[in-house]
């Protein structure tokens, strides 16, 4: 199944299943996300929404299909290339995977480190996003001091800080409130407005209809049906 | 990014300060044990160095070569390694042995007539003093049809390279397994380390961090247990070695025993030895951990 736009796709799978054991997790999942696509998967919890977006990252592989991500088949790819893989990717984890024992700043520069960037440069990208998700004045604070909302902001900076191709993000809005969750839409927004890929796993239908885009639903690890709801983002307002 | 990696290894080397310290304990002791050996083994081999030197082979003429001395002296003192050739008449030689003896009068008043030989007392060039070496001059003297017998502590000699053969030999293998231990035990202690930062590392993996950006901190940080440990070792063994000294020194036996400590080419030695095993025991732990 795929989209008719002209821009091309940036994630492709190929018939993937995957089982963890004798659970069959997906199965027989085809389709593709277009380059500065803005969509989501929905789905009741285990449909398999968190185990597709392990496997676009190559946290598992698939028990067979294919996925290629920005023209680069996953199975291609050796141990060694992983970490360049990764880095096209920003991902917003469901547990948000903070390191307890680094600061706000460090968690959020560490991807930065991990590409080689200069130490000037890490400084003042983190100190922007870090501004942008209203955390900047816990930049020295250790995650463990921090609520849920607002280690789901860092995570989100740490995410959206190395301007990766792809976005993906597990369940970002969930258990946040209100104001949490609205400066978690907005970065993504951001993030989708400046160019990237944003492929969110949510079943906040709120949510969804806020931001707009397509819609893979996921039933039982198979796709049941595609959706679409249009919603204009003014890229002129950056 | 070094600078980064060597920050990083401080941060972390003091955030698990219980497990780092133990590691560097055990390197220490590891160190200090390895370091006392060598100390062992450089002095005792001064000492028979010094012993070496000091050997005399006498070389006792038969009863009728007496007359042949002139000319069997030039001749000796001509082998390679001889630096003198000094002849000892027979007269001589028991006036000497009067001499040397606390109670002559009983053992000397029955003799008849001298028992003792003619003898040649043979000293050695310094820098020929290997146990080979006196092994050699003494079987050229044993083919002179005029000397009877040569005489140069031969058991002795034996018995000593020996035990040294046997202490060199056991200290090797004591070193070999100390080594291998302290690098299981870093491997350990570096293996709990990374299980109990587990999801960082994982976290770091998926964030696009290579493996090798993973592992330089935790790398720095065996270097450090290895230095640290290293100088610990050293320090533990330098405080016995003056403590022994001074002993030594009160005891009035300082002229008799001399002692030196490691040269610093052998601190260095040590100390880099020390830092590659605390490397080695964190690069296997990490090898295995990312492997997985």
């Amino acid at each position: 199944m795929t989209d008719h736009e002209d821009r091309p796709a940036i994630i492709r799978l190929s018939h993937v299943h995957h089982a963890y054991g004798r659970h069959q997790a997906l199965t027989d999942l085809s389709f593709e996300i277009l380059k500065n696509e803005l969509a989501f998967i929905c789905g009741p919890s285990g449909a398999g929404k968190t185990t597709l977006l392990r496997l676009l990252y190559a946290e598992a592989r698939p028990s067979s299909g294919e996925i290629a991500i920005d023209g680069t088949w996953l199975g291609d790819i050796p141990r060694s290339g992983l970490p360049l893989l990764r880095r096209k990717f920003g991902v917003i984890f469901q547990d948000y995977k903070l390191i307890p024992g680094r600061s706000v700043f460090e968690n959020v520069a560490l991807v930065l480190e991990a590409a080689g960037h200069r130490r000037a440069l890490i400084s003042k990208k983190v100190l922007n996003v870090l501004r942008m998700v209203e955390m900047d004045h816990h930049a020295g604070t250790l995650p463990i001091r921090l609520s849920g909302g607002e280690q789901q902001r860092v995570a989100v900076a740490r995410a959206v800080v190395g301007d990766p191709k792809i976005i993906l993000a597990d369940e970002p809005t969930g258990n946040l409130d209100e104001a949490s969750a609205q400066v978690v839409m907005d970065l993504l927004k951001v993030a989708y407005i400046r160019g990237a890929t944003v492929l969110i796993a949510t079943h906040d239908k709120a949510f969804i209809h806020r931001l707009g885009g397509r819609i893979l639903h996921l039933k039982q690890g198979r796709l049941a049906a595609f959706e679409r709801i249009e919603k204009h983002h003014d890229r002129t307002a950056l | 990014m070094i600078a980064r990696h060597f920050k990083r290894a401080l941060e972390d080397t003091l955030a698990n300060r219980f497990v780092n310290a133990v590691t560097m304990m055990t390197i220490a002791l590891t160190v200090m044990i390895v370091s006392a050996a060598v100390l062992v083994f450089l002095n005792a081999s001064d000492w028979m160095s010094a012993w070496q030197q000091g050997t005399r082979i006498m070389a006792y003429l038969r009863t009728d070569a007496g007359g042949a001395a002139p000319a069997l002296q030039h001749s000796i003192e001509s082998i390679e390694g001889v630096q003198s050739a000094h002849f000892i008449p027979r007269d001589e030689g028991l006036r000497d042995l009067k001499a040397r003896m606390e109670h002559p009068a009983s053992l000397f008043e029955d003799l008849l007539e001298n028992p003792l030989p003619d003898a040649f007392e043979i000293q050695l060039k310094p820098s020929n003093g290997s146990w080979e070496q006196i092994e050699a001059v003494a079987e050229r003297l044993k083919s002179y049809v005029e000397i009877e017998d040569v005489e140069y502590g031969r058991q002795w000699i034996v018995a000593v390279r020996r035990i040294a053969h046997l202490f060199q030999t056991l200290g090797l293998a004591l070193m070999g397994f100390l080594l291998v231990a302290a690098v299981a035990i870093v491997a350990n202690t570096t293996r709990m380390v990374i299980y109990s930062r587990q999801e960082e590392v994982e976290t770091m993996r998926l964030v696009g961090a290579t493996d090798r950006f993973i592992q330089a901190p935790f790398l720095i940080e065996g270097l450090l247990q290895g230095l640290i440990g290293a100088v610990g070792g050293i320090g533990i063994l330098f405080a016995g070695y003056s403590a022994l000294a001074v002993r030594i020194e009160q005891n009035g036996l300082a002229g008799v025993v001399t002692l030196r400590f490691l040269s610093l080419e052998h601190m260095v030695l040590i100390t880099v030895a020390s830092m590659l095993v605390g490397w080695l025991g964190c690069y296997v732990a990490l090898k295995q951990f990312l492997r997985l």
